[in-house]
């Protein structure tokens, strides 16, 4: 499981080869380093963190800020793991780009839903409701929550009015309609969990995306790929071009 | 905001010619049939266009065979191949959907009278 840390711009639409208009969010991803590998031998699991967004040193934690200054990458606002077993194959400093997705792939999206406040059953659990009129005076309650003296007591997980919304959300099988290398940006098929400007992971499970050599930083098209994307690719951005609708 | 904004209007057609409400066009629709294609005209009246950046639409309505029909086009769609603007219509509304209720000649037929502006001020200018 691998895939890039991003932000949710907005929604647009796109016109497909065959005339059809799809709509798509458009997501800002990437590029994001390899802050930190985890492995089975240090850490008990295989995992690789990536960081995302660049941010002034002083808003991120003082421990966090010297090992990524050891390590010559970030400071960076957010920090997100991807549990992985090819993390062996990757350097930190290895930078992970929208280049290695391509249109057509299935990927998840986790994002974090906007908030709702204190909802009523209605909205919140979508039950029914009861009649607006002939004499009804049972409107958008609850109902009953339970039975009588046995067992005198409401169940765990009743549907009942309460908080809404700020779930951590995952959107699975999101087609991706178009990559855009030159701005980092994604196109993701509908709609995508929370607000705009709101952090996404994007995450493509296919048993083929952790090999595919756009991952290690290959450039297609382009003879001169770097030899080694190691520590210090840092400022240049493989211009990494699957073709674009 | 800039960006969405930016693929938003990416694909936006700069080939269509002006037309209005009320204007009887032939649009050339790209029909796929298997791998075939061809187009094909629909000519009609446009009751409505719909403006919404790139999904502006329009709807153009004819009679066929006596039986009313109904296209709606994306006006930025690469399915529309070209449109003629075959005349223009004077109309005094929008929104053409009381041609719905409307049948026969004299109900269904409206005044296409003078050229409109853009037109017109551009064969003055030719013929000056």
């Amino acid at each position: 499981m691998l895939g890039l840390i991003g932000k949710k711009l907005g929604m647009t639409q796109v016109f497909a080869e065959d005339g059809r208009q799809l709509p798509v969010t458009v997501v800002a991803a990437g590029p994001c380093p390899v802050v930190q590998k985890k492995t089975k031998e240090t850490d008990g699991y295989n995992a690789l963190q990536l960081g995302f967004q660049k941010t002034k040193p002083h808003r991120i934690a003082k421990s966090v800020r010297v090992d990524q200054e050891k390590k010559g990458v970030g400071p960076f606002k957010y920090l997100r793991e991807f549990r992985t077993d090819a993390a062996g194959e990757f350097e930190v400093g290895h930078q992970f780009t929208v280049g290695s997705f391509k249109p057509g792939d299935i990927v998840d999206v986790i994002g974090t839903s906007k908030g709702r406040g204190f909802q009523g059953v209605i909205k919140r659990h979508g039950k029914h409701g009861g009649p607006a009129s002939h004499g009804s005076d049972f409107h958008r309650r609850t109902g009953s929550i339970g039975m009588r003296t046995w067992p005198a007591r409401v169940f765990k997980n009743t549907r009942l009015p309460g908080h809404m919304g700020v779930d951590r959300v995952t959107i699975q099988n999101i087609e991706v309609v178009g990559v855009r290398p030159e701005d980092n940006v994604l196109l993701l098929k509908g709609g995508l969990p929370g607000a705009k400007n709101g952090l996404l992971i994007v995450v493509n499970r296919a048993d083929g995306f952790e090999k595919r050599p756009e991952l290690k930083g290959a450039v297609k098209e382009k003879a001169e790929a770097k030899p080694e994307p190691a520590v210090e690719a840092q400022s240049e951005t493989p211009a990494d071009t699957p073709e674009q609708k | 905001m800039n960006l969405v904004e930016k693929i938003a209007n990416e694909g936006l057609r700069k080939d269509i010619p002006e037309f209005r409400t009320g204007d009887t066009v032939r649009v050339h629709a790209i029909i796929k049939e298997g791998d075939k294609e061809r187009t094909q005209a629909f000519e009609g009246i446009v009751i409505k266009k719909h403006r919404g950046g790139k999904s502006s639409s329009f709807t153009v309505r004819k009679m066929s065979y006596g039986v009313g029909v109904e296209r709606v086009f994306p006006l930025h769609s690469p399915l529309v191949d070209h449109i003629d603007v075959v005349t223009r219509g004077k109309v005094r509304r929008s929104r053409l959907y009381y041609l719905r209720e409307l049948s026969g000649k004299a109900a269904r037929v409206r005044e296409q009278a003078y050229e409109e502006t853009a037109e017109a001020a551009g064969e003055s200018a030719a013929t000056a």
